[in-house]
């Protein structure tokens, strides 16, 4: 492959040949010139074609119209030149000159670029002359700007000019800071790229196609159907005004132009024949990647007679093997001397298209790609990138030596440039893919929907159509409307806070849930419904998940026998939802490591010898079962569920799905679900595009709309909490403590990016305190007292009860006081004592636990069956 | 006949002909297509087209008209083709167009050259399915399709095989007297697997002497036997790569098919395999450095291309989506005629229905209770999907079998006998860790690998858990096991990609057997009352079979067949009556009557109703259903008191 065809260096080896030494190049650089010159095979195809640009005929110290770099006499020190021939040398080819002068542009060697594939055939024609080559070569001059590339309307000084123009004046009217930290959208953007390039040394300069389209749409087009012979145009083009500015900048090799985001991200499944030979960008997720192949670029022939030496390039994936040497005319003398050929490197990866793209039914398209040079190893199997590149069919040859192909063509894409687009979402949600996701129109509508007075209302409803009609979902059943409406704020979650420089960490802004109630009540059908609808969501169940399969575990990989560690839902979940059904079935150990998650957002691991910390920032919406199988309304929400109360304290809201049990609410469920059965496949359509606005709407808010606290909403919120306070202060009790104050703030957070508004107001506030109090008014009343009680929930037991089991003890102790200095009493006659006197009725836990108050106050102590004083 | 010869045996020389009218225009395709799909209209046609689902592939002539009744199991990369291509004779400079369609390999005479870089040349694109027979697919399904076709006269209307086997037509005969031979003792077959299929039993020993009779088969250095990747174990049949060259956007993974092609079974492809597999690193010699030499993994060569006469390619002319693969009934109930058969079958339907009961009661050791919910279960079918709710499954665990006894497997070679696809999955400790039931992706190799659970729509699926022991699951086990659940209650499979999960619709019939109520969750549990205990339970089991009337047994495939396509609807004072309905027996027991019992009343009175050839739900019938639902219940509750006191 000669990419260099179509770069300086090839065509001044041909010019070499054209006119002779001696030139100023050659004497620059002998050793490699010298062979190219007498190297005639590999080239000598393409003779009767006007091969040569315009430059060709001229001295190289004329006005160089179309490589407008610099004479070469210009920098007369070549510090990297070296002897070709050592053997030393071979191999790499980067510290390989091969054989091409340094053009213009000092001592920086240039490197193919295999990417780009062999462009042997980047003939010039003249779109005027009538086909006559060598007219054309000789009007050349005078029509220079009429020439372009063979099969492209390329022309390439143009072309080259255009994209230098591009370099020099594109500024980016609507760059995003985080995207180019350090550089001044006010500068042209890819000069200070280029000077990032002179500071670094790193000889690639990315282009954005958007800009490029931007600026000039022809450039662009030329760009996309013609990629093989316009980027090396535009390496001439960045290599001249590189070195121009910076003359002294030592690089590796000479720059090489990668652009990306071509066209529109293509799905790979919409690839086809017409795209072969184009740059195309498309996304995917890599599941396999080769070794690394050597492949041959150049070739090493020595006649076995006389010693001499030829070099061929690699043309369209073959070497033509001289079979006479030019020498000494010994036929079929020459061999193949493999540690003095060139190769360059080579990976073979493949790439499977997004889940997201997949249509429903139908299996991963694959797609092979290769990549070349420094692109190798820069991608793992799992990773989400984007290609760029340039999409190749080769015909496949049955057999080399039978006439007969296969009518199939073999595809891959020789890659240009990768983006990973998972990288970012080790610091955040990843915004590049989901940006793309929504079309101007889309955005338009969404942004419509969001100033509807009702949005929050509507998006509510539309939540659970499976289970209830949208209307009836209020009037039907409180509290599942209200759930609904804690399920939305979980979707948009809070903003992201982070103080971590003042030592606080990370504050959660994931809203957690926990809906229970009794069997029947469509929880299951709720949590499947929101799994389905955000994208990074889990679905698992208490009873089937162990703390491994929720967590991660560490596995010995069969083949490589190393540790390797498998994550679990609730990692796998991270920035999304996790669904946990049956969550009272799950057991105690499975449990404990919610704790870390619920609150921290992390997960540590300490196994076999890995001690790591993975994000795990995931919703929980969890669905618990009362333990009697029926909700008991007498009893506590804690007693309920029985789940201990430092779990509970981490859910932001607790709803209690009860079976309402009225006539009007029945009906509508009959109603409802009689309609299931014969609604027509058409209707039940159009509700599926509700979910899709949803999901949309969900996607759009979370990644784009990031809300911040006004100052009404914070003094609304204190106030909040400070009546929140009150309420219990009055009656001795603690009603809240700061983590409802956390909570309301992430629903009002929630519930501004519901409207999509950048700034927390006193409504989203009011909504979040409504939300809050309802979700209280249900899962912390205390069955007795009928007083709404948060330490229910915070500490497993009521206030009320708490006194009770206080007020008992001291009737006891006064009891047993009361029965003079006897120093030990019988257990069953003081209990019978006790009952006597009180007027309420005392179980014997009752009564256990006040004596086990007693004792743990040191007033006496219980052997057996009596109770001995101290 | 030399024209129905042509068009079958040589497809070829019909599109060439239309080709060369045509060029350069490019709706040629078009009337290639046109063409087939007018020829396979006439009187029957389609019965004369060779299937491969019935005729071995090495009785098949190269490039004639075949077709196949199956299953996508998996899709791979689209690919591109030479469309149109030119050759050039070297020494005339002669150029020629040729087409690149239905072709395998670019054709071109021993003088020319294909000339690559011609302006000529078209490149299209398509699409490659592996293709498997429907998994599960019953004896009898196989047994009719097969001499569906024979009535017109076996030697005629068969294409002939290719001329190279001049024994095989002595060889037809041969098979068919097998056939014949085999049918009385068919029971008999059926016992031997799950699988039961009688094609399948004999063909081995056929395959294995015409093998060693000397033609391309297996290549004898090509070791381990290639994994044909059937969903079941057990299975057999070819495998196909079925190559789609339109809107192959409308078929998905599990679909049925029906294909109509021209099968390619060139040598040139199995060489292709063998050479590049050995491909050297770099070559020595100046030879090609070819850069797709390394661009497949062995694994990959070997499923993407394997032997063609191991696996045959089928070049699509004509494919269709069948609703049912019951050769009893018209392919597609839409048409004029097959709507004047519906009406015939329907007016008989109520006898057909008490018959069925009748043999499924006997079938169900006298319960009829028993019979008639499998009757509804045997005709459900999820038709629709509300969000993520599938509507219209319905999971049976027939509770109270009698334990490690062969009912269960006699039960199921009942229903093999009914419906056209089944399985019968032993839930065995051992086979839940051991077996796969998720399908997952295999990258090394590139495709999926198929799982037990792979299955097409509306096969049954009996699970028979009395086979269960006490004993340890492992991961595996777990994650099987929850697959189970899974399918049962969203009907979905999530196929296992490895990287992430992808859900799979299906719509599978699940009917567990059990002892006592399953562990796996099921829309209704009908605990089984038998009313007779035959001492022998074999033989009561196939006097039963061997009772009923082909011609009977017929009736009942269709009729569980058909009733399962049928539209249903609720009129709008029926609707009422139901409302007014749950609200009343609400307020009676309000614990015990939730609104998963509407659910499941509203199923079972939709059904009900589909099963008497009603497609409304009348009053009767609703109370007829709640009737059923209150004796099924009651039957639960003695069960429950049963048990409590035996505590």
């Amino acid at each position: 492959m000669s990419s260099p065809a179509s770069t300086p260096s090839r065509r001044r080896g041909k010019r070499g040949r054209g006119s002779n030494p001696p030139t100023p190049q050659d004497a620059r650089s002998p050793p490699s010139q010298k062979r190219r010159t007498e190297d005639s095979t590999s080239t000598g195809d393409l003779q009767p074609m006007p091969t040569s640009p315009p430059a060709d005929v001229q001295s190289p110290s004329g006005p160089d119209a179309l490589f407008s770099s610099p004479p070469q006499f210009r920098h007369p020190a070549i510090p990297l030149d070296f002897d070709i021939s050592s053997p030393l040398t071979y191999g790499t080819p980067s510290s390989r000159v091969e054989g091409t002068p340094r053009s213009g542009v000092r001592g920086t060697p240039v490197r193919q670029r295999p990417d780009l594939g062999s462009v042997r055939k980047a003939r010039q024609v003249d779109l005027h002359s009538d086909g006559l080559a060598e007219d054309a070569v000789a009007t050349e001059q005078s029509l220079g700007q009429k020439l372009v590339i063979w099969g492209t309307d390329v022309n390439v000084a143009s072309c080259k000019e255009k994209f230098q123009r591009f370099l020099q004046r594109f500024i980016d009217p609507i760059a995003k800071e985080d995207e180019d930290i350090g550089l001044d959208l006010n500068e042209p953007r890819y000069m200070q790229r280029l000077e990032e390039i002179n500071m670094v040394g790193e000889p690639f300069l990315n282009i954005n196609c958007d800009h490029l389209r931007s600026f000039d749409e022809n450039l662009y087009r030329q760009l996309i159907c013609y990629p093989q012979e316009v980027i090396p145009t535009f390496d001439m083009a960045a290599n001249e005004i590189f070195f121009d500015r910076y003359p002294d900048s030592i690089l590796e090799h000479q720059i090489q132009v990668r652009p990306y985001n071509a066209l529109k991200t293509r799905n790979m499944r919409s690839l086809n024949p017409e795209d072969i030979d184009q740059l195309i960008t498309i996304s995917g997720m890599v599941i396999r990647s080769s070794q690394l192949i050597p492949e041959m670029q150049e070739a090493f022939f020595k006649c076995q007679v006389c010693a001499f030496t030829t070099r061929v390039e690699i043309d369209r994936g073959r070497i033509a093997e001289p079979s006479v040497c030019k020498n000494c005319n010994t036929t079929h003398s020459m061999a193949l001397i493999h540690n003095r050929s060139m190769f360059s490197d080579k990976q073979m990866i493949k790439l499977q298209e997004s889940p997201e793209d997949m249509p429903a039914g139908q299996t991963p398209h694959t797609v092979a790609l290769f990549a070349h040079n420094d692109l190798v190893d820069k991608v793992q199997p799992g990773d989400r990138v984007n290609v760029t590149g340039i999409y190749r069919a080769v015909p496949i040859r049955v057999n080399p030596r039978v006439s007969s192909v296969k009518s199939v063509y073999k595809t891959h894409i020789d890659v240009i440039h990768y983006r990973k687009t998972d990288s970012k979402r080790l610091h955040g949600v990843d915004e590049e893919t989901e940006k793309k996701m929504f079309t101007e129109e889309r955005v338009e509508i969404l942004k419509e929907l969001s100033k509807k007075k009702d949005v929050y209302e509507r998006l509510s409803l539309a939540l659970a159509p499976s289970i209830y009609e949208h209307e009836d979902i209020k009037k039907a059943s409180k509290i599942l409307y209200f759930s609904c409406k804690g399920i939305l704020l979980q979707l948009f979650g809070g903003s992201r806070k982070d103080f971590t420089h003042t030592g606080r960490g990370n504050f959660r802004a994931e809203i957690n849930i926990l809906l229970c109630g009794d069997p029947g009540t469509s929880k299951s059908q709720l949590l499947q419904y929101v799994y389905n609808l955000v994208p990074r969501g889990q679905y698992t169940s208490g009873k089937g998940s162990s703390a491994v399969g929720l967590t991660a575990y560490v596995m010995k990989d069969p083949e490589t026998r190393q540790l390797v560690l498998q994550t679990g839902a609730l990692v796998l979940s991270d920035n999304g939802i996790c669904c946990i059904d049956e969550f009272d079935k799950m057991n105690e150990s499975t449990r404990s490591v919610l704790h870390e998650v619920m609150e921290q957002q992390t997960l540590s691991i300490a196994k076999a010898g890995i001690i790591c910390q993975l994000n795990a920032r995931t919703s929980i919406l969890a669905a618990a079962n009362p333990i009697e199988s029926q909700w008991n309304p007498k009893k506590t929400t804690i007693e309920n569920i029985q789940l201990p109360h430092t779990l509970l304290s981490r859910f932001d809201l607790i709803f209690l799905m009860l079976d309402p049990r009225d006539e009007a609410y029945d009906r509508r469920l009959a109603r409802h679900l009689v309609s299931l059965y014969y609604q027509s496949e058409e209707e039940m359509e159009e509700e599926y595009m509700d979910m899709a606005v949803l999901k949309d709407y969900i996607a759009y808010a979370r990644s784009h709309v990031n809300p911040r606290l006004s100052e009404e909403a914070s003094q609304a919120l204190i106030e909040a909490y400070v009546d929140m306070r009150k309420i219990g202060s009055g009656r001795g009790m603690v009603s809240a403590y700061p983590r409802q104050l956390e909570s309301l703030i992430r629903l009002a957070e929630a519930h501004a990016k519901v409207r999509f508004s950048e700034k927390v107001e006193t409504i989203d506030v009011e909504e979040a305190k409504r939300l809050h109090r309802e979700a209280l008014k249900q899962s912390a009343t205390d069955p007795r007292t009928g007083i709404v009680d948060i330490s229910i929930l915070t500490t497993g037991m009521s206030t009320t009860a708490r006194k009770r089991k206080e007020e008992l003890a001291q009737a006891l102790r006064k009891l047993i006081q009361s029965k003079g200095k006897t120093p030990s009493l019988k257990y069953q006659q003081l209990f019978d004592d006790l009952r006597a006197q009180s007027d309420t009725a005392v179980t014997k836990e009752m009564f256990e636990e006040a004596l086990r108050a007693l004792a743990d106050d040191d007033f006496l102590t219980v052997t057996g069956k009596t109770v001995r004083l101290l | 006949m030399p024209c129905v010869a042509d068009w079958l045996n040589n497809p070829f020389s019909i599109v060439q002909g239309i080709f060369a009218q045509n060029v350069p225009n490019s709706d040629w395709e078009k009337k290639v297509t046109d063409y087939f799909k007018e020829k396979l209209k006439e009187n029957n046609a389609t019965n004369w087209v060779p299937s491969l689902n019935d005729v071995p592939v090495h009785y098949l002539k190269p490039n004639s008209l075949v077709k196949f009744r199956c299953m996508v199991q998996d899709m791979f990369d689209p690919e591109f083709y030479m469309g149109i291509y030119e050759t050039v004779d070297p020494n005339t400079n002669a150029r020629v167009l040729h087409f690149g369609k239905y072709r395998d390999v670019a054709e071109c005479g021993p003088q020319q050259e294909i000339d690559l870089n011609s302006s000529q040349t078209v490149t299209l694109e398509r699409q490659t399915f592996y293709c498997v027979p429907v998994p599960g697919e019953s004896a009898w399904v196989k047994e009719i399709s097969k001499t569906k076709g024979k009535p017109h006269g076996s030697s005629q209307a068969r294409v002939s095989p290719s001329t190279s086997y001049t024994p095989s037509r002595h060889k037809r005969s041969y098979e068919e007297d097998e056939d014949m031979d085999l049918h009385p003792s068919k029971q008999k077959e059926q016992h031997m697997g799950s699988g039961g299929d009688i094609h399948g039993c004999v063909e081995p020993k056929r395959l294995e002497t015409e093998a060693s009779a000397g033609h391309h088969l297996i290549s004898p250095n090509c070791s381990p036997p290639l994994d044909l990747n059937f969903p079941l174990p057990g299975e057999k049949g070819p495998a196909c790569l079925v190559k789609v060259y339109e809107s192959w956007d409308s078929f998905k993974v599990n679909d049925v098919l029906e294909v109509y092609g021209i099968l390619s079974v060139d040598p040139v492809l199995s060489i292709v395999n063998s050479e590049e597999s050995c491909a050297v690193p770099f070559p020595v010699d100046s030879s090609a450095l070819d850069p797709m030499d390394c661009m497949d993994t062995a694994e990959e060569q070997r499923v993407h291309s394997p032997p063609a006469s191991l696996v045959p390619r089928i070049h699509v002319i004509l494919a269709q989506k069948l609703q049912h693969i019951n050769p009893l009934l018209p392919a597609c109930l839409n048409e004029e005629e097959s709507k004047t058969f519906v009406s015939n079958f329907m007016s008989e339907l109520s006898p057909v229905r008490a018959e069925l009961l009748g043999f499924l009661t006997h079938a169900l050791l006298g319960d009829s209770l028993a019979a008639e919910y499998l009757i509804l279960h045997l005709i459900s079918t999820v038709y629709a999907r509300r969000d993520v709710l599938p509507l219209g499954k319905f999971t049976v665990n027939l509770s109270g079998c009698p334990r490690n006894s062969i009912f269960t497997e006699h039960l199921y070679r009942i229903i093999q006998q009914l419906v056209p696809a089944s399985y019968r999955l032993q839930m065995t400790i051992e086979n839940m860790n051991q077996s796969r039931f998720i399908p997952h992706k295999d990258y090394t190799a590139n495709r999926l690998v198929s799982g037990v659970l792979q299955l097409a729509s509306n096969t049954s699926l009996v699970v028979d858990e009395t086979q269960l022991e006490q004993g340890q699951l492992d991961t595996t086990g777990i994650h099987n096991v929850t697959a189970l659940g899974n399918l049962i209650t969203w009907q979905k499979v999530d196929y296992d990609f490895n990287y992430h999960q992808m859900e799979f619709p299906c719509n599978i019939n699940v009917l567990v057997t059990s002892e006592g109520r399953s562990l796996l969750p099921s829309d209704c549990q009908v605990h089984l009352q038998p009313q007779i205990i035959p001492p022998n339970m074999e033989e009561y089991m196939n006097s039963l079979l061997t009772a009923v009337l082909p011609s009977v047994l017929n009736k009942f495939r269709i009729y569980l067949s058909l009733l399962r396509l049928l539209d249903y609807s609720i009129s709008e004072d029926v609707t009422k009556a139901v409302e007014e309905d749950f609200v009343e027996m609400r307020k009676n027991d309000p614990e015990s009557v939730t609104a998963d019992d509407l659910h499941r009343t509203l199923l079972v009175a939709r059904f009900l109703s589909l099963s008497a050839g009603q497609t409304t739900l009348s009053r009767e019938r609703w109370l007829r259903a709640k009737q059923l639902e209150a004796l099924r219940k009651a039957r639960l509750q003695q069960q429950k008191c049963v048990n409590g006191n035996e505590l």
